[in-house]
């Protein structure tokens, strides 16, 4: 004998058998409390449930660095971390860099020195530098090529990116020691 | 992409962790630096039905020195943590030249040491420097510790010892005997490449300079981490000179077990372990004096 029976699995969704979570956190300095399923990627959290589309997804498998954000300070790829993770804790993304009317320095150093042609590849690299000059504000050349080397770009063939990091160091520098402190 | 479905506890104690795991059936997994373990859920190469995160664990971000002159890696140090060491670069050159070369800066801030040991990828560079070390991983279960030797620990390509319900608590190096030298060299074709070719070199010296332990062990250059067992004890008793250098690295290269692939021929791969085990016994340490971790 042969039984057909409906598979549940579609209806026990629709009837909230999917497992989710809660979560608390800050984006850009602002509370967010989200209710997900654990398999949501951080990067979907940030695109898809908060719309800050600044953060992009290259690559999708943990290559690229287009999706590098800042969890509590420290420079990761979106894709390849859970949302549930940042329960608690404070991320960052492009979209944060900017003050309320003026751009952050290492905006300001990518338009100067040409750090972009297309773009894709410029919240990653900005986020990843950000990471690098809050811990270490005057670094070389060499410095600088490490601390992105996770990151790629198809376009412009670094020389600029690296150039835009160095304007923006040499900008937060001036700008700490003119504060007179 | 995103992973399949599971179920994810995120437990406050190594104990409640523990318990999680026991009582999670099958296929539950341990979650790290999620590194090696996220992009294999994404591509469902890994389908675990509940996920163990351990990153809010309490004191496990440590690496540290024991007063008996180990040295002990916790569960949840990054590779970053460990690039930019000065304990380590003044304590462990073959450790220290190894985490540099791991993966991209980007991974690094997430993946841990301890979780690379027990994804137990063939290719990874800390399998091959802990068997270099003679190190040991520590397991916690239901029973308590246990203490398992590196080269017991991986039992197959992506499988070692740990049972369903421990946990690596943390890797250990244990004390040196004399004055510690070695290093890691690793050739990639671009930054967060796997390698195409790593070996690893471990010595410990004795006042006149002669070997008095040495490990070498290399990655990428077969199905599993070799350990060069035949290599290494070449060197014992010998001071380091030329003639028992190059016995040392025909030793190593004729260990090696590579294919050839996109990365290379078998030929050229083998002859890249014979070449880095010359330099890393000719100018141990240089690897480490070379590197980047000076820019803290
Ligand atoms: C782009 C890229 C490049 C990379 N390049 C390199 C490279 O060049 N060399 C290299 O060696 N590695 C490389 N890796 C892998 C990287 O080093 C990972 O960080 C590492 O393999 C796994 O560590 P993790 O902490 O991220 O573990 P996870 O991904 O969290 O876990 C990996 C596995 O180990 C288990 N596990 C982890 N921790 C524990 C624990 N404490 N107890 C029990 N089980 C545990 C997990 O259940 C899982 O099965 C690369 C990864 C990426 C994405
Ligand atoms: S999209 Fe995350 S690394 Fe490429
Ligand atoms: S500017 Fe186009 S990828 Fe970098």
């Amino acid at each position: 004998m042969t039984v057909v029976r409906d598979d549940p699995g579609a209806a026990g969704e629709a009837a909230g058998n999917v497992p989710t979570a809660t979560i608390r956190f800050t984006i850009n300095g602002a509370r967010k409390i989200a209710e997900i399923e654990p398999r949501l990627l951080l990067a979907d959290l940030i695109r898809g449930g908060t719309g800050l589309t600044g953060t992009h997804r290259g690559c999708d498998t943990t290559n690229c660095g287009a999706c590098t954000v800042l969890v509590d300070g420290v420079p990761v790829k979106s894709c390849t971390m859970l949302a549930v993770q940042v329960d608690g804790r404070s991320v960052t993304t492009v979209e944060g860099l900017a003050g309320p009317s003026e751009l952050h320095p290492l905006q300001e150093g990518f338009k100067a020195e040409h750090g972009l042609q297309c773009g894709f590849c410029t919240p990653g690299m900005m986020m990843a530098a950000k990471g690098l000059l809050d811990r270490n504000p005057d670094p070389t050349e060499e410095e600088v090529r490490w601390a992105l080397s996770g990151n790629l770009c198809r376009c412009t063939g670094y020389q600029n990116i690296v150039k835009s990091v160095l304007w923006a160091a040499r900008k937060l520098r001036e700008a700490d020691g003119s504060d007179g402190s | 992409m995103f992973p399949p479905r599971f179920a994810y506890q995120a437990p406050r104690s190594l104990e409640e962790a523990i318990s999680l795991l026991g009582s999670s059936g099958d296929y539950a997994k341990v979650l790290a630096g999620g590194q090696s373990l996220v992009p294999m859920m994404k591509l469902r190469f890994a389908s675990p039905d509940v996920i163990i995160d351990i990153n809010n664990l309490p004191g496990l971000d440590y690496h540290r020195a024991g007063p008996d002159g180990s040295f002990h890696v916790g569960a949840l140090a990054r590779h970053a943590d460990l690039e930019w060491s000065s304990l380590l670069g003044q304590t462990q050159p073959t450790m220290a030249a190894a985490a540099p070369l791991i993966a991209d800066p980007l991974v690094r801030n997430r993946g841990t040491l301890v979780g690379s040991l027990c994804h137990a990828d063939p290719q990874g560079d800390w399998a091959a420097v802990m068997i270099a070390l003679k190190g040991q991983v520590v397991a916690q279960g239901p029973a308590g510790r246990r203490t398992i030797d590196m080269k017991d620990f991986v039992t197959g390509p992506f499988e070692t010892a740990l049972a369903h319900d421990e946990i690596a608590v943390e890797a250990v190096v244990p004390p040196a005997q004399g004055a510690r030298k070695g290093g890691y060299l690793k050739l990639e074709r671009r930054v967060g490449d796997f390698a195409t070719c790593g070996a690893a070199v471990a010595l410990e010296t004795g006042p006149a300079g002669d070997v008095i332990k040495a490990g070498i062990a290399l990655c990428g250059v077969g199905g599993a981490t070799i350990d060069a067992v035949d290599a290494a004890d070449a060197l014992i008793g010998q001071p380091l000179g030329p003639a028992v250098i190059d016995t040392a690295a025909s030793l190593a290269a004729g260990a090696a077990n590579p294919g050839s692939d996109h990365r290379g021929s078998a030929d050229y791969k083998r002859h890249m372990v014979h070449t880095f085990v010359t330099r890393l016994l000719t100018s141990p340490n240089a690897a480490l004096d070379a590197s980047m971790r000076t820019a803290a």
